[in-house]
């Protein structure tokens, strides 16, 4: 069992991210995350699947998004050279003094954007891999994490390849 | 300028939809009144279930995409079981259902349902019309979609504004557009290279066909395959008829309650050509001990198939038929393999059905039905022992003469079906053999019968119980009959209040006449057979167990 990261390029229809969401619980395929929006290609959209599973869960994870009529490609970029991003929004109690300044050192070593602050609180914009926010999440869990959103995993293959509808 | 239900007529038209099955309300009235006066034929059935399976039945017994109607809400929900059935026999049907309008979706209107939501784990695939203009498409996409490829129901919904709205548009002409749908025919030449070369090194290969066979037309092509490198073949519950029941190779049935035969050889064969067939758990029982020294060949047009339930070695997408002839293309002759040939004609013999019993049997009279329809007949079954009884007893010889819901099983299927299949062959003698539960399912549909004079024969093989459970009870609950004895009905009462001829029988010697008298009627007849109430399916495969662990027949 490991994580991969499918890339899937779909039509831009009502009812996609249904069929989609509805097909992984159907089976009883583990999402782990799952990051839609708009594209290069007019009329489609590109997701990026995180899911867990052994090659053969996997496998059927493939056939069976490829089955889907408005699913037009899909790539496992696992083992690929690829760039890959998540942003997360973190709100960390930071009181005025010592806190603020140790919250506004970890968020400069971790090159995050402090873009909202209130009496008590920052909110910081931080993106990356998806470890360096887990890092970063642990690091400010001693100060206090008053809420927490991350946008799942996007992903591209470095270079010249890509993915695209036709070849 | 013409009405979206207009359109929709047309496009339907266009598409070759020659008989519609549906039934009516607030919804759907425009395109009510559009069929009024076009060129399709519309049966009103008497439950949108009924509805579905009609238009099922017209598709296995034609080849051809059936096609079911309904009003929003719960005629659509009604829709929901024969939309399932059709789905896991991959059976090619459009279902179109009205819609609230446009600006009430989502409000919970009167009569509204979220259907394209809650068929979406059963479709191919479904639309929702939002646009008058769209309408022509979108059924060119529908027919195309659940014709071609792995077939199987698509939906329809059409809100009411949509169907009301002024356009200026023909159907369109042309093939279907659709970026993300292109389904392999041809198998890969390099994979079909190393199958003709495991079929020719094997010492004693097996032939495993299913529905896929029966939907690609490869009926031939599997005999041929057969005959050349004198290969048994085994069918499955989906795929009687594939190969004549007569046949010499022929080793008939597999799975739970398959023949000995067919079995014993899956047991033993160093090779497994499977054909259309996906692996259902009600023919491998343990899969680890199904096919246990065999390599295997899986051709089958639809690659999550390939792999799913069982690995395989040679796996081939595409289309059955042009797979087998590539494959049978560059064979050559074999000779010899007479030891395993003999192993399985021994097999075969060993298993001659003995009849044992006094009272009336299920087994003779499927037999002196397959004896006087000969050629003639098509069987559509309900489900349980009725079911099984009719797949083990009568000898199909040709595909297409067998309908019968196989992977979800739906009781209630066979009446309605068999209407379907009357439409689509009215040249043929069309019988749902039924079980008195099942035939109680959708009974109402005798009210269909009588108003087209659908000439449908109804075997019921009346035990008063729901027979297969109470088998279940008998071999596995120690025989606790909880609730599936079913209290004694007047069949033919019921069928004459419709206006439908019929007559009970009891005693063995009527048997014979009674079909005569049914089969020479010219309209719809209604048999109802006082079985032997505690016959039971023999042999069986108890669930979960490996498939060559059979328990035996009459054990009483
Ligand atoms: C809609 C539906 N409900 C329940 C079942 C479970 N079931 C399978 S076989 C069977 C008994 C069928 O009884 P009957 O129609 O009288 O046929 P018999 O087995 O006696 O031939 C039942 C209840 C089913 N298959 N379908």
């Amino acid at each position: 069992m490991k994580l991969h990261t499918l890339h899937v390029l779909v039509e831009n229809k009502a009812g996609v991210l249904a069929r989609i969401a509805g097909l992984f619980s159907r089976r009883g395929f583990n999402i782990e995350s799952l990051a839609v929006g708009t594209c290069e290609e007019a009329g489609m959209s590109r997701m990026t699947i995180v899911v867990l599973g052994d090659d053969a869960q996997i496998e059927q994870v493939k056939k069976q998004l490829n089955k889907l009529i408005d699913v037009i490609k899909v790539s496992d970029i696992t083992e690929q050279s690829t760039v890959s991003r998540e942003l997360a929004l973190i709100k960390v109690a930071a009181e005025p003094g010592e806190t603020r300044a140790g919250v506004m050192q970890i968020a400069n070593i971790f090159r995050a954007q402090i873009i909202d602050v209130g009496a008590k609180t920052v909110i910081l914009e931080v993106t990356g891999d998806s470890e360096k926010i887990d890092a970063l999440e642990t690091l400010l869990r001693q100060y206090g994490i008053k809420e927490f959103v991350r946008t799942g995993k996007i992903a591209l293959l470095r270079g010249q390849k890509g993915i695209k509808s036709t070849k | 300028m013409k009405t979206g239900a207009k359109l929709l007529v047309e496009s339907l038209q266009r598409e070759g939809a020659g008989t519609i099955f549906g039934y009516p309300g607030g919804s759907v009235l425009p395109i009510y009144d559009e069929l009024y006066d076009a060129p399709i034929r519309h049966i009103l059935v008497r439950h949108e279930q009924a509805a579905a399976h009609a238009a099922d039945g017209y598709a296995r017994a034609s080849g051809r995409v059936g096609v079911c109607l309904a009003t929003s809400g719960p005629g659509a929900c009604n829709l929901v079981t024969g939309i399932a059935t059709a789905y896991m026999d991959s059976v090619p049907l459009v279902a179109i259902t009205g819609q609230v309008p446009t600006f009430m979706l989502g409000n919970d209107a009167f009569q509204e349902s979220d259907i394209t939501g809650i068929t979406m784990p059963v479709t191919k695939h479904s639309y929702l019309v939002k646009r008058a203009a769209d309408i022509g498409q979108v059924v060119k996409d529908a027919f195309y979609i659940a014709g071609t490829g792995r077939q199987g129901p698509v939906l329809v919904d059409i809100p009411k504004d949509v169907m009301t709205a002024q356009i200026d548009i023909e159907p369109p002409i042309g093939r279907a557009r659709l970026r993300g749908y292109q389904p392999t025919y041809e198998g890969h030449a390099l994979q079909i290279e190393k199958a003709v070369t495991l079929i020719g090194e094997a010492e004693r290969p097996l032939l495993y066909v299913g529905g896929g066979v029966i939907a690609s037309g490869a009926s031939e092509e599997v005999r041929r395959l057969a005959e050349l490198m004198l290969i048994p073949v085994a069918t499955t519950l989906m795929g009687l008829g594939a190969v004549p029941c007569d046949h010499p190779l022929n080793l008939g049935m597999i799975g739970m309650h398959g023949t000995e035969a067919a079995n014993y050889a899956v047991t033993e064969c160093d090779l497994l050509i499977a054909v259309g067939v996906r692996f259902d758990d009600r023919v491998t029982g343990k899969i680890d001990a199904f096919a246990p020294n065999a390599r295997i060949i899986h051709i089958d047009i639809d690659p999550a198939e390939i792999g799913k339930n069982k690995p395989v070695d040679v796996p081939i997408v595409g289309d059955a038929g042009k797979v087998l002839q590539s494959i049978i293309r560059r064979l050559i002759k074999k000779e010899g393999r007479e030891m395993w040939l003999a192993r399985t004609r021994h097999w075969k013999e060993a298993q001659t059905v003995r009849d044992g019993e006094d009272g009336l049997s299920p087994a003779h009279i499927i037999r002196e039905m397959s004896d006087l329809l000969g050629d003639r007949g098509i069987v559509v079954t309900e489900v349980g022992q009725n079911q099984m009884w009719a797949a083990q007893h009568y000898c199909f010889r040709r595909p297409r003469t067998w309908i019968s819901s196989g992977g979800l099983g739906t009781m209630g299927y066979g009446f309605p079906a068999a209407i379907g299949a009357h439409f689509a062959r009215p040249d043929e003698t069309v019988v749902d053999v039924a079980g008195d539960g099942s035939f109680q399912m959708n009974i109402q549909e005798l009210g269909t019968v009588a108003q087209y004079k659908v000439p449908v024969k109804v075997v019921i093989l009346n035990n008063m119980y729901l027979g297969m459970v109470r088998q279940w009870q008998e071999l596995f609950y120690d025989r606790r009959y909880s609730y599936t004895e079913l209290p004694a009905v007047d069949f033919v009462g019921i069928a004459r209040a419709y206006g439908v001829d019929g007559i009970r029988v009891e005693e063995k010697e009527e048997v014979r006449p009674a079909l005569e008298a049914a089969f020479t009627t010219d309209g719809p007849f209604v048999l109802d057979f006082r079985i032997e109430r505690e016959a039971n399916v023999f042999p069986m495969v108890p669930a979960g167990a490996a498939i060559n662990e059979m328990i035996g027949r009459r054990q009483r």
